[in-house]
């Protein structure tokens, strides 16, 4: 074996080493998150933990059902608004949308992906918390709330990755229909979302998993009382925010119950992952 | 024109989708001009000088040290994700074979890394640096933690853009006699340097507008780190931290009108070069 063959075997192991970095990373992660969130629900007990109403640090109650319901209605008020507008912007933006204005909105569909959530959070809360407050009288910030603006939040996600699934479908679909005498809506919805649909999915669980792990922006307008909200206008918090609010001055069993409560967040994620996973072994 | 309006009268379905269609984009179109819109015209008057001095005091809020931080933390970060993701992606784009166990492996490691909230990412920051190893609340601490966070998108931008070179690139190079290894550095990444670019500067945006991952792991003291080991925190945190203490609403817009800027240039750049890549 000369010289040059050796550096290349060298290399080719050196490129092994770093690919193999994000396997560490996810069991260091998975390890360190485990490690120090268990025992806390094991101290806790886990029914009392997972199901348990009440969350008062101070008098060691540590149930986070509060929270996890917020995560889900918060989530699912986004994906009905995300949802639907963020589908039918991708079907604009793939057949209908004069160049021109797509040169425009394409690159601005980017920008809002762009945009720091601490940003939308300031806007909720100086533009959509008002408005709550005066069409329905109340404090403004909830479930409502912050299902609009992460509603918002997760469009150019479910935009961009319909939008290419939908224009990865074979053009015969869509002509074929025409041909058949369908309108141009018709084809659309019957014919291409039908063939893109693994791809649309994919979209859905994107957002989903967005809207779950959102933090700073739902902090700011989500109003944060750890009570199972009784309408969409009662403040709510989610499993994200509880971790941020009483991490800096937790201590003891209460920051290791904050660390579970990530880990049950982690394990919201996980199981997305999967689904995803799954969606896109059914697309290939 | 008209024949289309008699045809729509026909199919009420058509005719519906295509009004929510229309609805959806102008929902869409207004609430992205609405929000930059809206945070640019009420920001701009308050960028008052005194907020870019060099110090910050309680008085003025400055955000200058901020926005240095933000410039050391997302170079720090870079230098150690930018190596560790690209050479990653060399091996999964120029290396692995089709179906390979180890391959099937790091995809799913990448694509769970990828799902992991911010807030996750931070705690575990905080577990790992700042509890277990001992750093405290530091710029380092922060800057792994982000190195982490955006791996996932600079190996799958990479991986993307080594793709996108053409084989015979390839064959031409080894019909030439050079290596494997030769091929890769001097053929094929500066071919493929755009949209390795495209998705570096992706990667600095999401640096730039982080915070939940911060808070934790470098912390909110407002002042340029002295060394590695000291506390730091980046634009976006400072914001969090205006907003959190409520009184400082004037400066929040001014922190948001230059969050957005960046967030412009930086999306500016990242399809400039990818336009770039997709003309050659």
């Amino acid at each position: 074996m000369n010289s040059n063959q050796l550096k290349e075997t060298i290399m080719k192991f050196v490129f092994l080493i770093f690919a193999c970095f994000s396997i560490v990373a996810v069991i260091v992660i998975c390890a360190f998150m485990f490690a120090n969130g268990f025992p806390a629900m094991a101290k806790i007990g886990f029914g009392n933990f997972l199901l348990g109403t009440e969350w008062r640090p101070g008098q060691n109650l540590f149930g986070i059902f509060p929270m996890i319901v917020g995560s889900i209605y918060v989530t699912a008020g986004a994906m009905i608004i995300g949802v639907p507008i963020g589908l039918l912007c991708a079907v604009f933006l793939t057949f209908y949308c004069p160049k021109k204005l797509y040169a425009f909105v394409k690159p601005v569909v980017g920008l809002l992906a762009g945009i720091p959530s601490i940003v939308y959070g300031f806007f909720g809360l100086i533009i959509i918390v008002p408005i709550i407050q005066n069409v329905f009288g109340t404090g403004g910030k909830g479930v409502l709330t912050a299902s609009i603006l992460l509603g918002i939040m997760i469009l150019p996600t479910i935009i961009e990755v319909s939008e290419s699934s939908l224009r990865a479908v074979p053009k015969q679909y869509f002509e074929g229909s025409l041909a058949l005498g369908a309108t141009k809506e018709r084809s659309i919805f019957k014919a291409v979302l039908v063939g893109g649909k693994s791809g649309v999915m994919s979209a859905v669980v994107l957002g989903l998993g967005r809207a779950i792990g959102e933090t700073m922006a739902v902090i700011m307008v989500a109003g944060n009382q750890p009570a199972i909200p009784k309408s969409v206008l009662s403040g709510v918090r989610t499993l994200t925010s509880n971790i941020v609010l009483e991490m800096a001055y937790a201590a003891d069993l209460h920051r290791e119950a904050l660390i579970a409560t990530a880990v049950v967040l982690f394990v919201f994620i996980l199981i997305i992952n999967i689904c995803l996973s799954m969606v896109k072994r059914r697309e290939s | 024109m008209k024949t289309k309006l008699q045809e729509y009268k026909n199919h009420p379905f058509s005719m519906l989708m295509f009004i929510l269609i229309i609805l959806s984009a102008v929902i869409m179109i207004g609430a992205m001009i609405f929000i930059i819109g809206y945070i640019l015209v009420r920001g701009i008057p308050n960028m008052k000088p005194e907020l870019f001095e060099w110090q910050f005091t309680s008085e003025n809020q400055s955000m200058m040290p901020a926005i240095i931080n933000t410039v050391l933390m997302t170079l720090c970060t870079l230098v150690m994700a930018v190596p560790v993701g690209v050479f990653s992606a060399i091996y999964l784009a120029e290396y692995s074979k089709k179906g390979s166990k180890i391959v099937k492996i790091i995809r799913m490691t990448v694509e769970t890394l990828s799902g992991i909230p911010s807030i996750v990412y931070g705690l575990f920051g905080f577990l790992a640096f700042v509890i277990a190893l001992r750093w405290q609340y530091s710029f380092i601490s922060g800057a792994i933690t982000l190195a982490i966070m955006v791996l996932p998108l600079i190996m799958r931008t990479t991986e993307e853009a080594l793709l996108a070179v053409p084989d015979s690139y390839r064959e031409g190079s080894y019909g030439l006699g050079a290596g494997k290894l030769r091929t890769i550095f001097k053929i094929i990444l500066p071919a493929a340097m755009p949209g390795i670019l495209a998705g570096v500067i992706l990667a600095v945006g999401r640096i730039v507008g982080e915070t939940a991952a911060l808070i934790f792991t470098a912390g909110t003291t407002a002042a340029v780190p002295e060394n590695i080991f000291s506390s730091t925190r980046t634009l976006a945190v400072h914001m969090y931290c205006l907003l959190s203490e409520g009184l400082y609403i004037d400066q929040a817009y001014a922190t948001a009108v230059v969050l957005l800027v960046m967030v412009i240039i930086i999306n500016a750049l990242s399809s400039f070069l990818a336009k770039k890549l997709t003309k050659n």
